[in-house]
């Protein structure tokens, strides 16, 4: 069961939201379907994000898979972890697998994302 | 699969079984009218006596041989020892595919390895790739990745970098928005330093420089690497006389970024212009932007040495439009060939094999400088050859000495219009010193 306060697209980015304060990954089923990643290409950090907008790339040994912004703002902090150990992402996607900190620009957008309950339904549909 | 052509028995036996007549039912679908309904106009098939002998007529016509040849320019005659031709030709080289499946082709992955690891140990670089079509596609793919690294949209191309080289890179950088600016030379025929100065700015995203350069000068790489650093901007090194390699030292350790070239000088013949050998290699840190193929060393799950390519997100099978690059081959025969040169000469062969060049050129330089009419256009440091100015213009005295059977250098003036009347001239291993002083007689006689 995905965690239930994260928000989801249906990209399967998981975004965290306190206050204004963003985080956000890529969800279980992403990095399972992914494979071993190997590299992650992240942003800058003060980047300006759109919402949906390719902000960087997931690499495992066989695919490139774009990340896209779940909601707009600026990139506040990056996992420089992942740099050495991009393994973070398929051992912990939704805690030590965060990719981007950002500053949100508005609550509104994330409350237009699927919930917990909607995503795991939207998991379903896919794999049929 | 056997290639054996088919019977008439295996034809019928093929048409029975999917269920036609004849050949032309496969085709019932096409409209009648846009049918060739006559023989296509080619001469009748030839026996195997007639055919050896039309191609041996055609060879005949070659002059290649006949003519003592002082011409280099981007294309070097260099002594092939014949292990390499042996080597190379055996089947199990020639034959191969690429190397997808690791499992079956790890002969040609490790000659591959072999292969990037002595252009690494050449270079003074990290890392190196299978290899690309040559040196001019090399350049272009340079200055590509250079932008993808920094964004910047301005190139400094210098004047002094092969012609053939800076068509290239326009043909590659158009459509891009790229601004390539070019860089004059000095009265050293070298980069002109003040021309690098002004060029440089925050927006300049690469400084390309060849050494030895078009007119044979060896280039200050240290110094144009560190001006372009102050100004944030990566150095790139092309060389198109990778024997120049042997001797001098490695641009890496000079401040390069990336170092390209063409590797027709280890073990590859003149060719009629191919296939050549696109080298190039750059520093560990801008490995994800580096296009071509690259073989890697790994562990089987025995743990037992093997090879594979690697990295193949940063290629277009995988990234698509994204990739580092639109090229998905590599020149393995011809890298095979470079090794098999390479190691059998070995460290000091080589050095041994790059000093003659030089004596030769000295000698050359020497004895030219002693004809009336005749002037080394530029002092300087060069490697394998040099440009000379001629009292007469240069058809005159090209016509001259091709009476003679001497081709004696490529003339100038189409490409530099600021150098009528000059030419470039080569002089290798090969050329003996009898060579060089039939030259320097028959110029003599050409110009008086």
């Amino acid at each position: 069961m995905v965690p239930n306060n994260f928000r989801y697209t249906k990209t399967h980015e998981w975004v965290q939201l306190t206050g204004d304060e963003a985080l956000m990954g890529i969800t279980d089923y992403a990095q399972n379907h992914l494979g071993d990643v190997v590299y992650i290409e992240l942003p800058v950090v003060g980047a300006k994000l759109a919402a949906h907008q390719v902000i960087g790339n997931i690499e495992s040994v066989k695919a490139v898979s774009e990340i896209y912004a779940p909601l707009a703002g600026e990139v506040a902090a990056v996992n420089e972890g992942l740099n050495n150990s991009p393994e973070l992402v398929n051992q912990d996607p939704h805690g030590k697998g965060w990719i981007v900190r950002f500053k949100a620009a508005g609550k509104a957008e994330f409350e237009g994302l699927m919930n917990a309950v909607e995503y795991e339904k939207y998991l379903e549909g896919l794999d049929k | 699969m056997s290639y054996i052509s088919l019977s008439d028995k295996d034809k019928k036996e093929m048409l029975a079984r999917v269920g036609v007549s004849s050949v032309d039912e496969l085709f019932r679908s096409l409209p009648d009218e846009i049918k060739l309904k006559r023989k296509l106009a080619v001469p009748p098939a030839l026996t195997e006596l007639e055919l050896n002998g039309l191609f041996e007529e055609i060879g005949r016509r070659n002059t290649l041989g006949q003519y003592l040849s002082f011409l280099g320019a981007g294309a070097y005659p260099h002594l092939i020892p014949c292990v390499v031709d042996a080597l190379s030709s055996r089947g199990e080289f020639v034959t191969p595919y690429t190397p997808y499946q690791p499992e079956v082709s790890q002969g040609t992955l490790q000659v591959i390895f072999e292969y990037q690891t002595l252009i690494c140990q050449l270079t003074g670089m990290d890392i190196a790739n299978a290899s690309l079509y040559d040196g001019a596609t090399g350049a272009a793919e340079a200055v590509l990745m250079a932008n993808r690294l920094n964004n910047k949209p301005k190139v400094l191309i210098p004047r002094s970098l092969h012609p053939q080289y800076r068509q290239t890179i326009r043909t590659y950088c158009r459509n891009l928005g790229l601004k390539l600016e070019e860089v004059g030379f000095d009265e050293k025929g070298e980069m002109k330093l003040s021309d690098l100065e002004a060029g440089l700015d925050a927006q300049t995203s690469a400084v390309v420089c060849q050494s030895p350069n078009f007119f044979g000068q060896v280039e200050d790489l240290k110094t144009i690497a560190d001006r372009a650093h102050a100004k944030g901007a990566l150095f790139i090194v092309v060389v198109a006389e990778a024997l120049s390699l042997g001797i001098l030292e490695s641009p890496g350790k000079l401040g390069a970024d990336i170092v390209t070239g063409e590797g027709q000088s280890f073990g590859l013949p003149l060719g009629f212009g191919g296939p050549y050998l696109g080298f190039m290699a750059c520093n560990k840190e801008f490995l994800r932007q580096f296009p071509g193929r690259i073989a890697g060393q790994t562990k089987d799950i025995e743990g037992r040495r093997g090879f594979v390519l690697t990295l193949s997100t940063r290629e277009q099978h995988i990234r698509r439009e994204k990739a580092t690059s639109n090229i998905c081959t590599n020149q393995a025969l011809c890298a095979l060939r470079a090794t098999i040169f390479l190691e059998t000469l070995g460290h000091d062969g080589l050095k041994e094999m790059a000093c003659q060049n030089i004596h030769k050129t000295r000698y050359a330089q020497a004895e030219l400088g002693k004809v009336k009419g005749l002037k080394v256009k530029f002092a300087g440091r060069p490697f394998n050859e040099f440009v000379v100015e001629f009292a007469k213009d240069w058809a005159t005295v090209d016509a001259a000495l091709r009476k003679k059977g001497i081709i004696g250098g490529l003339g100038l003036a189409a490409d530099y219009p600021e150098l009528p009347d000059c030419a470039l001239v080569c002089f290798t291993e090969m050329h003996r010193k009898e060579d060089i002083d039939r030259l320097a007689a028959a110029l003599k006689e050409a110009l008086s």
